[in-house]
């Protein structure tokens, strides 16, 4: 493990990315990416009484998966790295608190499967075999905590994005021959003064831009370096803002870049708005599709920036701005 | 001007760059859905009146009825797409009250009748009581006060 230039670390022995899994709502499953999860659940209760028990019920089923799948049996997991959106992390706390896996909770809004991702990572080259990372997200009860009640008459802002009910898991190994995570490039706190909770992605795009300028500068890579260079959850107008300011800065990632809150969604019919957005829409979105598609060799080399707007709903009443995040991993095969 | 430059030239550009809500077709659908809600309310003002009640009964039953109803669909997750075609259509009448105080109830049952239900119930109709009663109060005052002629409101 080494330092290149200031944010970037780099592996000597690149952990892998042995299994992921992913559980997704009934909103996603009638979304493009349907066919690349692993389960699409019917209602978004799945049979519990609370939406904070059906999401902690989401990533308990989603990391179970997750190890079932890999075939390493759960005792030789050796760390969890777990997060989600909910007041104290709730959801993963007390859904993994049977796993019995040292469990090291995490936030990081919205880009806490990457920060998982991440630390999970310098864990396998420093000390453990195999490290589980999962994050969560779930609209009712993100609804519940950031906005208002689901059954309220009001109308959603063009700029608004939706929340993606699913987990993505994943367990990462030291040795195999799955993708590899080569790189990974933490970000700084980047606010920019936006304070309109209802345009994450505008909040947000300052800091996925300071990160992936950080990280081809750290690689000394470029944009063409990759065959995909994906974004967390910035929707369409978040998107957009960052191909412009990327190329404002010279970088064109036109013709490589896409974000996991535009993918899973299909704006049109389903009335998203903006996009997807929460610790589920990169999580699932990358266990779902992308992980597929480096395993198939479709694809052979991402750059995966998870963003995250680090605020609560007394901040936005206070009338704060939004600090924003970004952490970008490198997915080679 | 690059838009990083500062944060007003980022909130400027990024003004530039967020789509504005369809306004006209807002208020379309907000002034027809909104008649329409009037419309049911004098029409069942007017079946009251025929069987013979005084003016101010025919007003509350009015009241009642269309709060009953518009509690009912929110129950049934009926309101919220009514609301979210006509907005102000449907949350300006008496209909958009009982679902601010309906909704929050249903999301906080999860936490009990007495600080859930009970004490989450105003959380959206709060502040429109506060100051809905506070203006009341004033507007009162200023009448008692200035009133020297004796005229009588309504």
């Amino acid at each position: 493990m080494q330092k290149l230039g200031k944010q970037t670390i780099k592996f000597d022995n690149p952990p892998v990315i042995t299994e992921v899994a992913s559980i997704v709502g009934p909103k996603e499953a009638n979304g493009p990416l349907a066919k690349y999860f692993d389960q699409c659940l019917e209602d978004e209760f799945w049979g519990e009484k609370t939406w904070e028990k059906s999401e902690s019920k989401i990533i308990k089923e989603t990391v179970n998966m997750a190890i079932n799948k890999s075939g390493i049996p759960s005792n030789d997991i050796e760390y969890c790295f777990a997060g989600d959106l909910l007041n104290q992390c709730i959801s993963s706390s007390f859904g993994l608190r049977e796993l019995n896996v040292p469990f090291i909770g995490i936030f990081g809004a919205c880009s806490t499967f990457v920060e998982g991702l991440s630390l999970g990572a310098i864990f396998i080259e420093s000390c453990a075999k195999h490290v589980l990372c999962a994050a969560s997200s779930h609209f009712c009860s993100a609804e519940k905590q950031f906005r208002f009640p689901l059954e309220l008459g009001n109308q959603r802002p063009q700029t608004s994005q939706w929340t993606v009910t699913g987990s993505g898991a994943a367990v990462l190994s030291q040795n195999g021959d799955g993708p590899f995570i080569t790189h990974i490039t933490f970000g700084k706190i980047v606010d920019m003064g936006i304070k309109d909770a209802n345009n994450m992605g505008a909040a947000m795009a300052p800091a996925a831009l300071d990160t992936l300028i950080c990280h081809f500068k750290d690689t000394g890579r470029s944009p063409s370096y990759y065959d995909a260079i994906i974004t967390g959850d910035l929707g369409y107008i978040g998107k957009e803002i960052l191909t412009e300011l990327a190329l404002d800065k010279g970088y064109n990632i036109k013709s490589n870049y896409n974000d996991c809150g535009v993918m899973i969604f299909d704006k049109e019919k389903q009335d998203t708005h903006s996009g997807g957005s929460g610790c589920g829409c990169c999580a699932t979105v990358f266990s779902g599709y992308f992980f597929k598609q480096l395993n198939e060799k479709k694809i052979k080399r991402i750059l995966l920036i998870a963003t995250g707007a680090l605020m609560n709903s007394t901040s936005s009443q206070q009338g704060e701005s939004i600090p924003s995040i970004a952490h970008a991993i490198s997915i080679e095969m | 001007m690059k838009p990083l430059d500062s944060k007003k030239d980022y909130q400027d550009y990024v003004d530039k760059k967020s789509p504005n809500s369809p306004i006209l077709k807002n208020c379309f659908n907000a002034f027809w859905v909104g008649g329409l809600i009037c419309t049911i309310g004098q029409v069942i003002m007017n079946i009251a009146k025929s069987r013979g009640l005084s003016q101010d009964i025919c007003g509350t039953i009015v009241s009642i009825i269309l709060i009953a109803i518009s509690a009912f669909l929110t129950g049934l997750n009926i309101f919220n797409k009514i609301g979210k075609f006509a907005g102000a259509g449907s949350l300006i009448p008496i209909t958009g009250f009982a679902n601010s105080i309906v909704s929050p109830s249903m999301e906080y049952k999860s936490e009990g009748y007495v600080m859930g239900v009970g004490g989450k119930m105003f959380t959206v109709a709060g502040p429109v009581l506060v100051f809905g009663i506070s203006t009341s109060i004033i507007v009162g005052l200023i009448y008692l006060i200035f009133n020297t002629q004796n005229i009588t409101l309504v």
